[in-house]
C-alpha cells in the first residue's frame, strides 16, 4: 500500500507535474460536457478544422510575444465565426469550404512559425502539447476558460439540446437559433484553445470526441453522457500522464492513448452497446 | 435576453388558423410550390395528399416558418409564422436520430421549454404538463424509456405529446402513419379525434389515400400547385386524380366503383434538389 501511495506521489514532487496534472484534469473534465454536442451533432471534422485554423493566430501572437492563449482565442473565435457564416452559404459543399481552410490555415502557420531558429521544439509543443511547460498562470486561464465553459453548456442546456436534437423543433418553438448555433461554435472554439497546451492541435480533437464517444455508448440519457464524459476524461488524463512519467512518453499521446484504449473497451465489452453482447444477443 | 427571440406574431383567435395566399418557392430554378392558396377553418382535420416531390413537406416547412416562400404570404391566426409558438411540426419518422441519448419525458419537455424560458430547469408543474401530456397518448408508463426502444407508434405518440405539451393550436404532421400497422394508426386517429375537439386544426401529409378518406374532413391534393381542397368525395374523384397523379395512377375498374393505385413509395420524398 505503501509502495502504491510512494508510486502516486512521486511525480507529484515536482511541481511541473503537479501543475500538468492539474491542467490535464481541467481539460478532461471540460471537453467531453461541449464534447457530448460534438458527438452528437456529427461535429468532429469541424472540431478538428478549427484546431488546425488556430495555429496561425497561436504564431503571430508567439511572434509579437503576446500570449499564446490570447492569439488562440481571437483566432478561434473568429473561424468559428467564419465557418458558422459559410455554412450558411451553398456555392460549396460545407465540409469541402472548411477543408481548403484548414489547410491553408496551417500552412500559413507553419510557414509563420519556420522563420524561426526554435522551429523544431515550438513546432511539436504547438502540434503536440506542453504539459509540462504549463505555468502557474496558463492554469488559472485555464481554469476561467473551462468555469466559462461550463456555465454557458448548464445556462443554455435545454435550447441547445434542442438544437441538436431537432432543429426544425427550435425554429417553430421560434428560439434564437443563428445565436445558439454560433455560441455551440465559439464554445468549441474556447475549449479547443484551453485544451492546446495539453495536447496540442494535431490532438484536440481526441479530447473533444474520445471520451464523449465512450460516454455515448454506455448512457441513455444527455446529463449522464456528459458526466460519465468527464469523468472518463479525467480518468484518461490522470493515467495518461502517470504512463507518460513512467513509461517516459509524451504526455499529450500517452493521454490520448488512454482514452483511445477506454474507448475500444467499452465499445467492446461495455454493458449496453457493447459488441461482445450485441453478438451475443443475436446469436441466443 | 429577450430580443433574441423574434418578435411574437398577432395572434388573433377570431381569425383563420391558417390562411395561404399565393405562395411560391423555388429552389435553384426548380419549382416546388406554384401560386398555392387557401383557408383552413379551426378544428378542420385536412388531409394532404399528391405523388412524391409534390411539394407536401415544402408547403409544410413554409407554413412553420422554416422556409421562407419566394413570393406569396402565409397568416397562422392573422400572424406570420415566424412569431408563432401555437404551431407544432411532427417531423417523419426517418428524420428522427433515434439514437439520441434523451428519454421519452426528456422529447415531451422539449415542447415546454419556450414557455418555461431562458436559464430555467424544469419546475414540477413543467414536470405535471409533461405527464399530462403523456397520459392523453398513453404513454405514461413509458416515459423513462430511451426513445430508440419503442415502436413506430410509439415513437409517433411520443411527438404529439410534445405538440401537446407546447399547447399547439395547428398540428402539422408528415407522413404518421407510413409504417404503421393498424392498431398503431387507429391510436393515432383516436388522438387526432380528440385534438379536433378541443379545436386544433391538423394537417395529415399521407399516401394511404383510404385513410384519407375516411378520416379526415378535408382533402388538400397537392401537386406543386394546389389541385383541389374540399371533402373527400368532392376530391377523389377521376379528372381530379389524375390532374395531380398522372401517369403515377392506375384506376382499375372493380364492380360498381373502381380501385385507385398510386405509386406510394419510398421516405425521402420531396427531394427537390434533383
Amino acid at each position: 500500500m505503501s509502495d502504491l501511495l510512494s508510486w502516486l506521489a512521486e511525480p507529484m514532487q515536482y511541481a511541473f507535474m503537479a501543475r500538468g496534472l492539474l491542467a490535464a484534469v481541467i481539460v478532461g473534465v471540460i471537453c467531453p460536457v461541449l464534447g457530448a454536442y460534438v458527438v452528437l451533432r456529427g461535429m468532429a471534422f469541424f472540431g478538428d478544422a478549427l484546431a488546425h485554423i488556430i495555429l496561425p493566430g497561436v504564431v503571430i501572437a508567439y511572434l509579437l510575444g503576446w500570449p499564446l492563449g490570447v492569439g488562440a482565442l481571437i483566432t478561434g473565435v473568429l473561424a468559428a465565426i467564419g465557418i458558422g457564416a459559410l455554412s450558411q452559404r451553398k456555392e460549396i459543399k460545407e465540409d469541402t469550404a472548411m477543408g481548403v481552410i484548414f489547410a491553408g490555415a496551417f500552412a500559413l502557420g507553419i510557414a509563420l512559425l519556420s522563420t524561426q531558429r526554435s522551429y523544431a521544439v515550438d513546432l511539436s509543443h504547438i502540434l503536440f502539447g506542453n504539459l509540462l511547460g504549463v505555468s502557474a498562470g496558463d492554469l488559472w486561464l485555464m481554469a476561467a476558460l473551462a468555469a466559462v465553459v461550463f456555465l454557458l453548456v448548464v445556462a443554455f442546456y435545454k435550447e441547445f439540446l434542442v438544437l441538436s436534437f431537432d432543429p426544425v423543433l427550435a425554429v417553430t418553438l421560434r428560439l434564437p437559433v443563428t445565436f445558439l448555433k454560433n455560441l455551440l461554435l465559439v464554445l468549441i472554439a474556447v475549449v479547443i484553445v484551453t485544451s492546446l497546451q495539453a495536447v496540442g492541435v494535431a490532438l484536440v480533437l481526441a479530447m473533444l470526441v474520445t471520451p464523449a464517444a465512450s460516454a455515448y455508448l454506455l448512457t441513455r440519457r444527455l446529463p449522464t453522457m456528459m458526466l460519465l464524459g468527464a469523468a472518463l476524461g479525467a480518468a484518461g488524463s490522470v493515467v495518461g500522464l502517470y504512463l507518460s512519467f513512467y513509461a517516459n512518453i509524451a504526455s499529450g499521446p500517452a493521454i490520448v492513448l488512454t482514452e483511445t484504449l477506454l474507448f475500444l473497451l467499452v465499445l467492446f465489452v461495455g454493458p449496453r452497446r457493447g459488441l461482445l453482447w450485441r453478438r451475443r444477443a443475436t446469436e441466443a | 435576453m429577450a430580443e433574441l427571440f423574434a418578435r411574437p406574431a398577432p395572434h388573433d383567435p377570431a381569425a383563420p388558423p391558417v390562411q395561404v395566399e399565393g405562395v411560391s418557392l423555388a429552389y435553384d430554378g426548380v419549382t416546388a410550390l406554384r401560386d398555392v392558396t387557401f383557408n383552413l377553418a379551426a378544428g378542420a382535420r385536412v388531409a394532404v395528399v399528391g405523388p412524391n416531390g409534390a411539394g407536401k413537406s415544402t408547403l409544410f416547412k413554409i407554413m412553420v416558418g422554416v422556409l421562407r416562400p419566394t413570393s406569396g404570404e402565409v397568416r397562422i391566426y392573422g400572424g406570420s409564422p415566424g412569431g408563432h409558438v401555437c404551431i407544432a411540426y411532427v417531423p417523419q419518422r426517418s428524420q428522427v436520430d433515434w439514437t439520441f441519448p434523451v428519454s421519452v419525458a426528456d422529447v415531451v419537455m422539449m415542447g415546454r421549454i419556450r414557455a418555461m424560458g431562458l436559464f430555467r430547469w424544469p419546475t414540477p408543474e413543467d414536470w405535471r404538463h409533461v405527464d399530462a401530456a403523456l397520459l392523453r397518448v398513453g404513454m405514461l408508463e413509458l416515459r423513462g424509456r430511451q426513445i430508440g426502444e419503442l415502436s413506430g407508434g410509439q415513437q409517433q405518440r411520443v411527438f404529439l405529446a410534445q405538440a401537446l405539451a407546447q399547447g399547439a393550436e395547428l398540428v402539422l404532421l408528415d407522413e404518421p402513419l407510413s409504417g404503421l400497422d393498424v392498431p398503431s394508426q387507429e391510436a393515432i386517429f383516436s388522438i387526432l379525434d380528440e385534438l379536433r375537439a378541443s379545436g386544433v386544426t391538423t394537417l395529415v401529409a399521407t399516401h394511404d389515400l383510404n385513410l384519407a378518406a375516411e378520416r379526415c374532413d378535408q382533402i388538400l391534393l397537392l401537386n406543386r400547385r394546389l389541385v383541389a381542397l374540399g371533402p373527400p368525395a368532392a376530391v377523389f374523384t377521376r379528372p381530379l386524380l389524375m390532374e395531380a397523379y398522372g401517369g403515377h395512377m392506375h384506376l382499375v375498374p372493380e364492380g360498381e366503383g373502381v380501385i385507385i393505385l398510386t405509386d406510394t413509395c419510398c421516405d425521402g420524398e420531396e427531394a427537390v434538389h434533383e
